[in-house]
């Protein structure tokens, strides 16, 4: 009964102070157990997602960036509680949703809806699309019939698709058509937050353009909010408001996109950035290339994580881990020597 | 000058239920010795197609060259029997692909994987086919040679597999290396070490490269000269500077422009070239290119562009004095 009271003054001071926040990640940790030995004890865990704060505000594009093995998939995940968190809070909308039973939640979930990477797995093959695009109603007992035949439609004309073909099957559409379908779905239920995982990234470039103006189109007609997550920096510069940069488990660097690629404060971002091919033959930059590769997250480095990378690690980063401090005007570093 | 590699008005054809279908139509194009050719194209344009058919690996994918020789070193690979081929694929050209993990045998060691090639191509002793397999793991840039010998692919990370491949690639001195988009699975931070790995080990040894790409970026980075491949012919060719500063086929164009930039102001749109690749099943009528085009015009529902010497590189376009002049349209 105390922690419920409890809660509830932090959610009356979370919603007073910032009206704009949609979701909030309070000290979120997800880890995955290594089962080894002979009894299969517990011995060590993957850090997927170290003690990660962060605020995403409404209407906004916020992108996580970095290396496979960096924990950004799993961090959206734990986002949205398809994965419990180890350890941690999450707001929406100023509840606190780490808690929530399985009805409440799905009830919550109607609000936030995931696009996957793989237009041809994330759609089930022996389904219409008319059905695909209609189950978020059947679930939710929404909508049924004629009406919902409707909705239907007007959703694949919002997508930019033929409602014509709405009773054909996934495989007999393109791969851009077909991640246009599992947005249709995804905008079904009138969410106020999206989950996009990659969403663009198995696209051809011509296709990726078409998918993101969709995307870009319909979060000014719907007031979407959208989390971001992909590893083509070009395109995370074009569609963000705000870039988080993750390393191993950990956020390195918070702050507006513009103003991040122009001037990185973290030696990892810096590097990403500088390695990132430029579609110019004649711009020969100054790469700061990494040496190796990103560590194993079941035993990372001790201090900073990055320091077994970086071209400017110390015997203090070897030791002290830096923590994701205010650095200047919306930007967060986790760095002792910031580049800025 | 004649190049290393010469192919000539290649077609390719693959056998379905519904027939025959043209994968790749009069593809010709030149490699010269130390040259880095880039071919660039969406899925679906005959990319891939066309490195297979050189490696003639299409006879195992129910294809086959219908027509037009593939020139190396003056000798017709097209005319090869497979017997013949297999003395010239691991020892004069290789091939690398996208993803290491299939490519590598999972139950073999990636030592035993290296030697296996040497001691196919080569008449060496053991010793000496693992002294050479430990200096090709050098030479790509492995560190503790002496472990990673006796280590399975699976122990090795995405980067380190893909840096095994090209060892293997390179055992019996290629005069050409075909990496099928290398890197396309691969973290930015390690495209960047493998781009720079391959252009260090193409000033080494001099080789030629073809690789094959969807990403403009990786082919600025790396190109001397780029194919751009729409459909299964080629649109246009050129020094990797003639098409990036002047584009002269409208797809090439769109292509570069559907680019999000990485500095400079942000657009509120990407500019994005209508519509979709079609199929090789129902390709339209005169231009390939003429649906998705915004300078098509009548000659272009008719009549099918030749590819022809314009604008000091070769376009495949109608209209291509246009297209230089203006600029395309934001939708």
């Amino acid at each position: 009964m105390i922690a419920a009271g409890e809660n509830k003054t932090v959610e009356k001071k979370i919603s007073q102070q910032e009206k704009n926040v949609l979701l909030e990640a309070q000290h979120l940790k997800k880890y995955f157990p290594i089962k080894e030995g002979m009894f299969k004890k517990n011995k060590r865990y993957v850090r997927a997602v170290d003690n990660i704060s962060l605020k995403i505000f409404e209407g906004e594009t916020f992108s996580l960036v970095g290396e496979s093995g960096s924990g950004k998939s799993t961090l959206g995940r734990a986002l949205l509680r398809l994965q419990e968190p180890t350890d941690g809070r999450l707001f929406f909308q100023g509840e606190e949703i780490t808690s929530l039973g399985k009805k409440e939640m799905r009830e919550i979930r109607k609000d936030m809806q995931v696009i996957y990477q793989d237009p041809f797995g994330s759609l089930n093959p022996r389904m219409k699309v008319s059905d695909i695009i209609g189950e978020p109603f059947e679930i939710n007992r929404q909508k049924s019939g004629k009406e919902k035949d409707k909705k239907v439609c007007e959703l694949l004309e919002l997508v930019g698709l033929d409602p014509e073909r709405r009773n054909r099957y996934p495989h007999e559409f393109s791969g851009g058509q077909r991640q246009r379908i599992g947005i249709a779905r995804a905008i079904a239920l009138n969410p106020k937050f999206i989950l996009a995982d990659e969403a663009v990234s198995a696209l051809d470039v011509s296709v990726q353009a078409q998918v993101v103006n969709l995307m870009k189109d319909l979060q000014d007609q719907l007031g979407l909010t959208y989390l971001f997550i992909a590893h083509g920096l070009n395109i995370v510069r074009h569609i963000s408001d705000r870039v988080g940069v993750m390393y191993l488990g950990h956020l390195v660097e918070v702050g507006e996109v513009e103003e991040m690629y122009e001037r990185p404060a973290h030696p990892y971002t810096s590097a990403l950035i500088s390695t990132n091919p430029t579609p110019d033959p004649r711009a020969k930059r100054e790469k700061v290339v990494l040496k190796g590769e990103i560590p194993s997250p079941s035993n990372p480095p001790s201090g900073c994580r990055f320091h077994t990378r970086c071209p400017l690690a110390t015997e203090r980063c070897r030791k002290e881990t830096p923590k994701l401090t205010p650095l200047a005007e919306g930007r967060k570093v986790a760095c002792h020597y910031p580049l800025i | 000058m004649t190049g290393l590699l010469n192919v000539n008005n290649l077609s390719v054809d693959f056998k379905t239920d519904s027939g025959k279908i043209k994968a790749i139509e009069d593809v010709s194009f030149q490699v010269k010795p130390g040259e880095t050719v880039c071919i660039v194209g969406e899925s679906g344009s005959g990319k891939s197609v066309t490195s297979l058919a050189i490696m003639r690996l299409l006879e195992f994918e129910n294809g086959e060259i219908s027509n037009g020789e593939i020139l190396f070193k003056e000798e017709d690979l097209a005319r090869k029997t497979q017997d013949e081929m297999s003395n010239i694929r691991g020892n004069d050209i290789s091939i690398i692909f996208q993803e290491p993990m299939t490519a590598l045998n999972p139950v073999f060691t990636i030592g035993r994987q290296l030697m296996e090639g040497i001691q196919h191509h080569q008449k060496v002793s053991k010793q000496d086919a693992e002294k050479k397999a430990k200096e090709l793991l050098g030479l790509v840039g492995i560190n503790d040679i002496e472990d990673r010998m006796y280590q399975y692919p699976h122990e090795l990370s995405g980067g380190m597999r893909q840096r095994v491949m090209i060892a293997i690639a390179l055992a019996c001195d290629p005069k050409l290396l075909i990496a099928d988009e290398p890197t396309t699975a691969l973290d930015v931070t390690i495209e960047s070490q493998i781009l720079t790995l391959l252009n260090e080990l193409k000033e080494k040894t001099n080789m030629s490269i073809i690789l094959i790409t969807h990403d403009m970026g990786v082919a600025a980075e790396i190109a001397d000269k780029i194919v751009v491949m729409y459909a299964g012919k080629i649109v246009e060719q050129g020094s990797v500077y003639q098409l990036f500063d002047e584009p002269t086929h409208p797809y090439t164009k769109g292509l570069l422009k559907s680019i999000p930039q990485d500095k400079g102001p942000r657009l509120k749109r990407l500019y994005s070239i209508q519509g979709t690749i079609p199929s090789l099943t129902q390709l339209p009528k005169g231009c390939r290119f003429h649906p998705r085009c915004e300078f098509a015009t009548e000659k272009c529902l008719q009549e099918e562009p030749p590819l022809l010497k314009a604008n000091e590189r070769e376009v495949a376009c109608w209209n291509y004095e246009d297209v230089i002049k203006k600029e395309v349209k934001q939708t």
